[in-house]
C-alpha cells in the first residue's frame, strides 16, 4: 500500500526524480486519473479534499476527484487558459513531476512542451473507444520527442465490464502503432480512474492482467540514463571570475549536457579548437571526481582559454564537426506561417545565433508522421521538416543521439516569442 | 502489495534534491547570462533563503551578478528584518530595501487602516517603482508551482508587461531547458528557479544544507489572537476587533509575509527535524492554513479556482 511521505521526511529520495507527461483526449478521464493518483498516494491536504467534498455534494455527485486537478472541462467553462500544468507528487520510492498536457487537437504545442522534458509519458485511452486519432497523435509526439517510456492507461474498464479481451485488443493496437512510430518501450495498464482500480492499488477485477498498477510501473521504470558514457558535451553558460587573488583562476560554469567530465580529461573548446586539461570539477560543496548530466558544475582548466558563453567543451578526439547547416524536424508554434527564407534566432544549448530557414521540405501527418510537400509552409501546431543555416557554428549532435545536444528552439526577434521546437536530424559543416 | 526492490546499481545518477538543485542553478546562470539587470527578490522566508543558497552554488567564488532586494511593508516581523540584514551582510552582497512606507510618504499610494487592513496589496506599487527606478529587467522569485493552481501553469521564465501584468494567454512555450529570457524595453521577466519544488522539498533542502532560518519558523511563545480560525500576532500593526482577546501560546510560522496577513500555527516543534516531521504529516496546505491573502476571496470554490486557488 502506498503511504504518505511522512515515513521519511528528511531523507532525500535516492530513487530520484521522474518527469512524466500525461495526455488524453477530452473526457477520457485524465482529470479523474490525476485526482485519483494524488488522492491515493495521500498528496491531498484536508482543506483541498473538504472543498472537493463540498462541491461534489452541492452538485449532487459522488466525490469527483477530477475537481482536484482543474480538468479541461473546468478550464473551458471558466475561461482559464488551456495550457500545460506542472504538478508534483511523491511516493516513498520516487519523486514525480507531472506535466499535464491538455490533449485537444489544436494543442500539439502543449504536448510537445510537456513531452520535451519527460522521462515517461502516460497516455489515456477510453476502453470503449480504443485507439483513436488522438491516441495516434499523442503516441506520434512521444516518438518524435523521444520520450523513453510510454504507459498507456486503458481507462473506464468498468464500462466494458472488465473485459480482458477488450483490453488485449487495445493493447495489441497500441503495440502495433508503437512499432510503426518507433516507440521503443510501451506498456498498457487496465484502469478505472473513477473507482481506483490499478492506479495506485491493484485491482481484484483484472485477474487476466499480471502487471502492476500504474504508479508501481512509474516507480519501477529504469532511472533515466543521462548518457554518462556518451561523448562529453559541456556548453559553457558563463565564465566566473573569482573575487580577489585567493579565489584562483576562471571557472567555466555550465550543466553537463552529455557524457561525463573528470579531472585530467583532455578537452577542446569549440568552436575555437583550443585545447586544455580539466584541472578540477567544482561545486560549492567541493570538487567532484566526475560529473554527468544533468549536474550543474564549474570547470577549472589547467590554462586560461578565451572561452565565453555558447562555447562547448568536448573530449579531445571525440568532438563533433562544427554545424553551419542542419536538417531538423520542428513543431511550429508561431501565430504566423513559417515560410522558406524566414529569419529567426536559434537557441541551441547556451548559444543563440541568427538563422535562416532555407527550406520547408515537408509537412508531417500528425498521426503517422509521414511527410508530404509543404507548399504553404507550416502553420501553428504543424510538424514539419526544415533546412536551417546558422550564422555562428554550432556544436550539435543528432537529437536521436542526445536530446540535450540535439534540441533547439527558434525565436522571432520581432516579437521575442518562442516559435518552434526543433530536433536535429542531420548536420553539415 | 509487495514492492520489488530497485536495483541500487542501476540507481539514478543523482537524487531528487540534487536534480532540483541542478535545475535551479542552471536557471539562475541562464538568467544571469541573458539579462543585463536582474535582481533577486528576498522576503526573508524559507523559499528566498533557498534562492540565496542556489545563487551561491551558481556563482561562487564570484560575486552574485545581481543585487538582493526586499520589499519592506513596514509591517514585517522584526526577527525577519534582522535576519535579512545579517544574512545579506554575511554573503557580502548588495541589499536594496524598497519601502512601502516610503511609497506612502511620497504620496504614491494611500495607506490602509482598520482592523482588517493589510499592506500586502500595496507592495506591488513599491515593487514596480523599484523595478523602474533601478531599470531591472528580471526579478528572481521563490514562487513554487505547488503553492496554487495558477502557478502550476506559469512558466519558469515568465514575461511581465510594463504594468507588471502576467497574461496567462500569452505565455511563451517553454521547451526542454532552452529558456527564452528576451524582453522589450519596459518589460521584465520573473524567473522562478524553484518552480518545481514542493514545500517539503524546500524543508528537506534547508535541512540538508544546514540553512539558517528566521526564528519565527520554530515554536516560540507568542501573544496571539484568533480571527477566522487563524492565529495572528498581537502587535500594534494589527487592530483587534471587539472580542479578539490576545493570549500566549506556543506557535510557529509556516510562511513569512506581512504580519497583517500571515497566521501562525500552534506547534511545539522547536527544531528543524521536528518542523519537517510536522510538515510532512500535515494535512492542510501552507496557504490554506496561514495566508489570509488567499483566504479573503474564498467565497466559493469556483471563484477561487478562477483566481487560481489550488
Ligand atoms: N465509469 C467511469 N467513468 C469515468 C472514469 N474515469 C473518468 N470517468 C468519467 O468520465 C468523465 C470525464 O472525466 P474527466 O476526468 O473530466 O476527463 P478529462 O476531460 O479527460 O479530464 C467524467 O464524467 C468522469 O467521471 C472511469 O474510470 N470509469
Amino acid at each position: 500500500m502506498a503511504t504518505s511521505s511522512a515515513s521519511a521526511p528528511v531523507a532525500t529520495l535516492v530513487h530520484g526524480l521522474l518527469r512524466v507527461a500525461t495526455c488524453g483526449s477530452v473526457d477520457d478521464g485524465k482529470s479523474t486519473l490525476l485526482g485519483r493518483l494524488l488522492h491515493d498516494t495521500r498528496q491531498i491536504a484536508d482543506d483541498q479534499l473538504d472543498h472537493v467534498r463540498d462541491v461534489s455534494e452541492r452538485r449532487g455527485t459522488a466525490l469527483d476527484l477530477a475537481l482536484l486537478t482543474d480538468g479541461l472541462r473546468a478550464e473551458r467553462e471558466q475561461g482559464i487558459t488551456i495550457d500545460v500544468a506542472y504538478r508534483s507528487f511523491e511516493t516513498p520510492r520516487r519523486r514525480f513531476i507531472l506535466a499535464d498536457c491538455p490533449g485537444h487537437e489544436q494543442y500539439t504545442r502543449n504536448m510537445v512542451t510537456g513531452a520535451s522534458t519527460a522521462d515517461a509519458a502516460v497516455l489515456l485511452v477510453d476502453a470503449r473507444h480504443g485507439v483513436v486519432a488522438q491516441t495516434r497523435r499523442h503516441l506520434a509526439i512521444t516518438a518524435l520527442l523521444r520520450v523513453p517510456h510510454v504507459l498507456v492507461a486503458v481507462n473506464k474498464m468498468d464500462l466494458v465490464d472488465w473485459d480482458g479481451g477488450r483490453f488485449a485488443e487495445i493493447a495489441g493496437d497500441v503495440r502495433a502503432l508503437a512499432e510503426t512510430l518507433g516507440v521503443e518501450d510501451v506498456a498498457c495498464v487496465p484502469v478505472s480512474a473513477l473507482e481506483g482500480d490499478n492506479v495506485v492499488e491493484p485491482s481484484t477485477r483484472t485477474p487476466w492482467y499480471d502487471g502492476p498498477p500504474l504508479v508501481t510501473r512509474l516507480e519501477e521504470l529504469p532511472p533515466e540514463s543521462d548518457d554518462p558514457d556518451g561523448p562529453l558535451r559541456f556548453p559553457v553558460q558563463l565564465v566566473i571570475r573569482p573575487l580577489g587573488e585567493a579565489g584562483g583562476g576562471r571557472r567555466y560554469a555550465g550543466r553537463v549536457a552529455r557524457g561525463t567530465v573528470r579531472p585530467g580529461d583532455a578537452v577542446v573548446a569549440l568552436p575555437s579548437g583550443e585545447e586544455a586539461v580539466v584541472a578540477a570539477v567544482e561545486t560549492l560543496d567541493g570538487e567532484l571526481a566526475h560529473a554527468s548530466a544533468p549536474r550543474s558544475v564549474s570547470i577549472v582548466l589547467d590554462r586560461e582559454l578565451d572561452i565565453s558563453r555558447g562555447d562547448v567543451l568536448c573530449r579531445t578526439g571525440a568532438a563533433p564537426a562544427l554545424t553551419r547547416e542542419l536538417e531538423a524536424t520542428i513543431c511550429w508554434m508561431g501565430e504566423r506561417h513559417l515560410r522558406p527564407g524566414a529569419r529567426l534566432l536559434l537557441k541551441h544549448g547556451t548559444r543563440t545565433t541568427r538563422a535562416i530557414v532555407e527550406d520547408v521540405t515537408e509537412r508531417l501527418h500528425l498521426q503517422s508522421l509521414l511527410g508530404a510537400p509543404a507548399p504553404d509552409g507550416l502553420a501553428l501546431n504543424d510538424l514539419g521538416r526544415v533546412r536551417v543555416r546558422v550564422a555562428e557554428p554550432l556544436v550539435a549532435d543528432p537529437y536521436a543521439e542526445s536530446r540535450a545536444a540535439g534540441a533547439f528552439v527558434l525565436i522571432d526577434d520581432a516579437t521575442n516569442d518562442t516559435v518552434a521546437a526543433g530536433m536535429i536530424t542531420s548536420t553539415t559543416g | 502489495m509487495t514492492l520489488a526492490p530497485i536495483d541500487p546499481a542501476a540507481g539514478p545518477a543523482i537524487s531528487d534534491l540534487d536534480a532540483l538543485e541542478a535545475e535551479g542553478i542552471h536557471i539562475l546562470r541562464e538568467l544571469a547570462a541573458e539579462r543585463e539587470r536582474p535582481v533577486l527578490l528576498f522576503s526573508g522566508g524559507k523559499d528566498s533563503i533557498v534562492l540565496l543558497r542556489l545563487a551561491e552554488k551558481a556563482f561562487r567564488p564570484g560575486a552574485f551578478p545581481f543585487p538582493v532586494m526586499h520589499v519592506d511593508t513596514g509591517h514585517n516581523f522584526p526577527e525577519v528584518v534582522a535576519f535579512r540584514d545579517r544574512r545579506v551582510a554575511e554573503l557580502g552582497e548588495r541589499l536594496i530595501v524598497a519601502s512601502v512606507q516610503a511609497s506612502i510618504d511620497a504620496g504614491r499610494i494611500a495607506d490602509v487602516s482598520g482592523p482588517r487592513s493589510s499592506r500586502n496589496q500595496l507592495q506591488t506599487v513599491t515593487l514596480l517603482d523599484a523595478i523602474a527606478e533601478h531599470r531591472f529587467d528580471a526579478c528572481i522569485g521563490g514562487a513554487r508551482r505547488d503553492e496554487e493552481r495558477a502557478r502550476a501553469k506559469e512558466r519558469i521564465f515568465s514575461l511581465r508587461d510594463a504594468f507588471g501584468g502576467w497574461d496567462p494567454r500569452a505565455q511563451r512555450p517553454e521547451i526542454w531547458d532552452l529558456y527564452n529570457a528576451r524582453v522589450r524595453p519596459g518589460e521584465h521577466v520573473r524567473v522562478f528557479p524553484i518552480s518545481n519544488w514542493t514545500e517539503l522539498d524546500v524543508w528537506r533542502y534547508v535541512a540538508r544544507e544546514g540553512l539558517e532560518l528566521p526564528s519565527i519558523y520554530f515554536a516560540h511563545e507568542r501573544s496571539v489572537f484568533k480571527r477566522d480560525g487563524m492565529l495572528y500576532a498581537d502587535d500594534p500593526v494589527i487592530e483587534r476587533l471587539p472580542g479578539e482577546e490576545p493570549f500566549v501560546t506556543s506557535v510557529r510560522y509556516r510562511t513569512v509575509g506581512d504580519m497583517t496577513c500571515t497566521g501562525a500555527v500552534r506547534s511545539e516543534a522547536a527544531t528543524l527535524e521536528q518542523v519537517v516531521t510536522e510538515i510532512a504529516a500535515t494535512r492542510v496546505t501552507e496557504r490554506g492554513e496561514t495566508r489570509a491573502d488567499d483566504r479573503a476571496s474564498e467565497a466559493a470554490m469556483e471563484d477561487r479556482k478562477r483566481d487560481g486557488y489550488f
